[in-house]
């Protein structure tokens, strides 16, 4: 009943939210909205059973994917009241091709069921949540058997990092800046120079 | 109608993938709601990754959606990091003015 209850909230709010993200004028909202459905959505996880990946999609979307669309939409300055028009124009043709998606998606999660031999032909079943908490289960499996992949999620990380600086940094030129290699590189004949002064004379 | 099962967790993850995909075509000039709405799509799959895992007992969904959340972030990062510096070589970010690889 509780359950019954957090799930219909949960997805009400998660759909609720979706909506207002792609319908608002305001991208600044827009992404507020995102923040609200990643919220819901991990509470989807929570009920699921995936406390883990709650967490993560918390820390991972809502600090650092919706905080770096907050800033590059306050970053930029764009008119975006002009980018709005034609909004109805496009109505017609978007609702179509979602409403036929969504009847297809229908179709297909109505159209199925589960055959016993894959329930026992599971690759990781998941430990009794009483002796090994989620995250440890996660642990136990991401760190032996997809070693190599998440490795390879490390790169793909790095590669993403790498990326958005080369592609971000730019080279300021007539910028006066301090460089260190030079300074400590001066030696004193080329810095100093003494000058016998005579008495009563100037330089 | 109280029993929450499989069915529920697919209808909400479709529900919000065709979300994704309308939102790509109504907001059609702006590259940053549709980022946004890749990220909702990209969410409603997690939802189904996940909810086949609760299902079928099969913990390996959960480690696949970590995955997922991974490229995720990759993919907003270099996107946005893309926009910015088109936006700060033509002033704009309206999609239809994305032309210059045009032969």
């Amino acid at each position: 009943m509780i359950e019954a209850l957090a799930f219909y909230m949960f997805a009400s709010i998660t759909v609720a939210a979706g909506v207002l993200v792609i319908s608002v004028r305001n991208p600044v909202h827009s992404v507020l909205f995102l923040i609200l459905a990643f919220f819901n959505s991990a509470g989807l996880f929570v009920l699921l059973g995936a406390e883990f990946l709650a967490m993560i999609l918390v820390v991972v979307y809502v600090g650092a994917v919706a905080v770096l669309f907050m800033f590059v939409v306050m970053m930029l300055d764009i008119n975006f009241v002009e980018m709005r028009q034609g909004f109805l124009q496009y109505l017609p043709i978007g609702a179509v091709v979602g409403l036929i998606l969504l009847v297809e998606l229908a179709v297909v999660v109505g159209g199925w069921h589960i055959s016993p031999e894959v329930v026992a032909a599971g690759a990781a079943p998941t430990p009794d949540a009483a002796s090994v908490t989620n995250t440890q289960a996660l642990g136990q499996l991401l760190y032996t058997h997809y070693v190599y992949l998440f490795q390879a999620a490390g790169l793909v990380l790095l590669v993403a990092m790498v990326g958005a600086i080369v592609l971000t940094h730019r080279k300021r030129t007539g910028v006066k800046k301090q460089v260190i290699a030079d300074q400590l590189a001066r030696s004193a004949a080329q810095s100093v120079k003494l000058v016998k002064v005579e008495t009563g004379k100037g330089i | 109608m109280l029993e929450i099962g499989l069915g529920h967790y697919l209808t909400v993850a479709a529900i919000l993938f065709t979300l994704g995909i309308f939102g790509i075509f109504l907001n059609r000039k702006n590259v940053i709601i549709i980022l946004m709405s890749i990220e909702l799509m990209l969410l409603a799959v997690n939802i189904n990754f996940v909810a086949f895992s609760a299902e079928l007992n099969d913990l390996v969904g959960q480690v696949f959606a970590v995955f997922i959340l991974t490229v995720a972030a990759a993919e907003a990062a270099i996107g946005l990091a893309i926009l910015v510096i088109y936006f700060r070589n033509r002033g704009t970010i309206a999609v239809e003015d994305i032309n210059m690889m045009k032969g």
